[in-house]
């Protein structure tokens, strides 16, 4: 008997879960290339990598529209490519090249856009989260409806800085969505050993703000979660704290001997990637489509992986030849960009 | 010309300014229903509302990061911090964020932003109300710093400062606020990009900003019935340092004298030392000097407080010393 043709709606989520795919596969595979090219010295200073981590970014960033901000940290590739930045300007931006999406100036830790409205790369740790509560702000009193996307990690959290800004945005009814990425570790300093409270989600009510906790290695799941979040941001016009629950399979930096924590541990989680879960998640809503005879074009084939994996490569090593051929701002304009260069009308 | 203080000065500026530009709010602890720690903002709240004049918890670090994000959402906020020492909760967010936003970001990213405070000693608040932290912040590239130490200044820098597409520091001395002088009506922007000789002289030149000015007025006044005619140059402000109105005075007068509130070492009283030696070192007639603050967290007793501070007494004494006049 031949099996139905997919519905719409199937062919929709097929689709989905594929482009959710392989935005996921674009921050893996840029982010082995930095490693790659850290090693070979063409990429200096401190490297960040995502590794493990993609869900979070390319969950939440289905739900932030065009016009709305984000603002993220110094380990914000993921958040970049996530938000439209190319692969090349970020690769020129961590080769130091003019080309690069802050010109060379910011580096890996501060990738910048403002077409895209991107924020940052801020590099102080709670750093971010004021200046995401104010752009909040600037949107209420100019009456534009639009949120502020705010990610930091866990390790912001026992920054003052965590608590003002969910107390202002709280208390001023700032549109503000909170992305919280707890990979476990602030650099080498588990969760356990620096907050007497380890459930993050918990802190938002002594604010009165709405929280979620979800699955940070799940896509759907952060997907879904992120969603949700942002539509209460969108109507009630207040903060939500979305705390993701994650890890990162890569060192801390390319400088981290990684004595904090156990092999056995990263390889524990590394069962719990997000890619292949994904990829997983597709096969068996698959089978259980089969089993209702609603067709089997709701999956990721052989093919379909093979065919993003070298869409990918080819984005990366596009970007990788982009910054290589770059060019290196001149000397004589060290002191730009220290004050802006148009005048004053007084 | 109207009778005005300093303090209305300063709160005419903020009126007009939101008067005339809906982007404008203030912010700060303790503006509104309070009226300001210094009465400043009194009657703004009544007159602007809830909105535009921004009471704000004791975060100072979220609420000068929120003032950058803001300016970045297409605001003018003027950040209000209370007093100088506060603005240590909140030096990450100036010098990691509101100095750097621009260059990190490449140009993209320009901060529009007012921080206002008060500084100074003089009002027996001690050793964490009273300092004068201005020469610190002023070795910050990215920010600029203004400290008015005239009517004009204090009304008309305000209105500067917000067209400006990068952050500014305002300096207001505590002690000033009561000051009270005339001032035209039609006072607005003022240029910040040069000192001002506020008084001629041939010889001697005392440099100096903020209330020092006022004492090294009164310093050159006493000093010119005795025949010593000093110069006085009220360097308006400390980024970027009009390094060749002061020189050229010394040029002229073969001497100088610098006067700072601010602890010595390391002070923006060296840094102008440094540019006369770069600049006018063949010119000069006697060594350089300076009078700053005592090298102490400032005390609490007023004679303490007093032997702590610049004094006309001391200018005096230092110019007489210099001029080979001293008794």
């Amino acid at each position: 008997m031949k099996e139905p043709a997919p519905t719409v709606f199937q062919r929709l989520e097929r689709e989905r879960g594929l482009h959710l795919l392989k935005e996921m596969l674009r921050i893996r595979r840029f982010e082995e290339k930095c490693a790659e090219l850290y090693s070979a010295m063409k990429i200096r200073g401190f490297l960040h990598l995502y590794i493990g981590e993609e869900a979070v970014a390319v969950g939440v960033m289905q739900s932030i529209k065009s016009d709305d901000a984000v603002v993220a940290t110094y380990r914000e590739h993921g958040h970049a490519l996530a938000r439209g930045i190319s692969a090349r300007q970020i690769m020129a931006e961590m080769f130091g090249k003019v080309e690069g999406c802050s010109r060379g100036r910011g580096g890996s830790m501060h990738l910048f856009d403002a077409a895209r409205r991107f924020y940052g790369g801020n590099a102080i740790v709670g750093g971010g989260l004021p200046i995401a509560v104010g752009l909040a702000l600037a949107d209420k009193m100019q009456q534009r409806p639009r949120i502020t996307c705010c990610f930091f990690g866990e390790g912001a959290v026992a920054e003052g800085e965590f608590h003002e800004s969910m107390n202002l945005a709280a208390l001023w009814k700032l549109p503000v969505l909170f992305v919280c990425e707890n990979n476990l570790y602030a650099m080498g300093t588990a969760l356990a050993r620096s907050e007497s409270v380890t459930d993050i989600s918990r802190k938002a009510s002594a604010y009165a703000v709405r929280s979620e906790a979800v699955d940070g290695m799940d896509v759907l799941a952060v997907d879904a979660a992120a969603a949700q979040a942002a539509a209460s941001v969108r109507t009630s016009g207040e903060p939500y704290l979305l705390e993701c629950r994650t890890y990162r399979f890569r060192a801390h930096s390319m400088f981290d001997p990684e004595l904090y924590r156990t092999k056995a541990e990263v390889e524990e989680w590394k069962k719990r990637d997000p890619i292949p879960m994904l990829i997983s998640q597709m096969a068996a809503k698959r089978e259980r489509d089969s089993a209702k005879h609603l067709g089997d074009d709701a999956l990721v084939s052989e093919e379909d992986l093979a065919r993003i994996e070298k869409e990918v490569a080819a984005e990366v090593d596009d970007a990788a030849t982009f910054a290589d051929a770059g060019s290196l701002e001149s000397v004589d304009e060290l002191t730009r960009f220290v004050y802006s260069e148009r005048r004053r009308p007084v | 010309m109207s009778r005005i203080t300093y303090r209305e000065a300063v709160r005419e500026g903020i009126r007009e300014a939101l008067r005339k530009d809906s982007r404008v709010f203030l912010m700060g602890e303790d503006v509104g229903a309070y009226g300001g720690c210094y009465a400043v903002s009194k009657g703004l709240l009544q007159e602007f509302g809830p909105d535009r004049i921004r009471d704000t918890p004791l975060s100072e670090s979220a609420f000068v990061g929120v003032g950058i994000g803001a300016a970045l959402g297409g605001m003018r906020p003027i950040v209000e911090v209370m007093t100088v020492n506060f603005s240590l909760l909140a030096l990450d967010q100036i010098l990691n964020s509101a100095a750097t936003y621009l260059h990190m970001s490449g140009g993209q990213f320009n901060v529009p932003l007012v921080i206002r405070m008060a500084t100074g000693a003089g009002r027996q608040l001690a050793a964490q109300h009273a300092h004068s932290l201005e020469g610190m912040y002023a070795h910050i590239p990215g920010i600029k710093v203004l400290t008015p130490a005239t009517l004009e200044d204090a009304r008309g820098m305000l209105a500067t400062a917000l067209e400006d597409p990068d952050p500014v520091l305002i300096f207001e001395h505590c002690n000033l606020y009561n000051m009270e002088g005339e001032l035209a009506d039609g006072a607005g922007a003022v240029n910040i990009d040069r000192s001002r000789v506020v008084r001629s002289g041939r010889d001697a030149t005392i440099i100096t900003y903020s209330a020092s000015v006022v004492k090294a007025l009164e310093a050159a006044n006493n000093l010119s019935s005795e025949g010593i005619e000093c110069e006085v140059i009220d360097l308006r402000t400390l980024r970027p340092l009009d390094t060749e109105t002061f020189v050229d005075s010394v040029r002229r007068t073969h001497r100088a004298l610098v006067v700072d509130e601010g602890w010595r070492s390391g002070s923006i009283s060296a840094e102008i030392i440094a540019r006369i030696m770069e600049n006018a070192f063949y010119d000069l007639d006697s060594p350089v000097e300076r009078i700053c603050s005592a090298e102490v967290p400032m005390p609490y007793a007023k004679h303490l407080e007093d032997a702590a501070l610049p004094r006309v007494e001391t200018i005096v004494h230092m110019i007489r010393t210099m001029t080979g006049k001293a008794a």
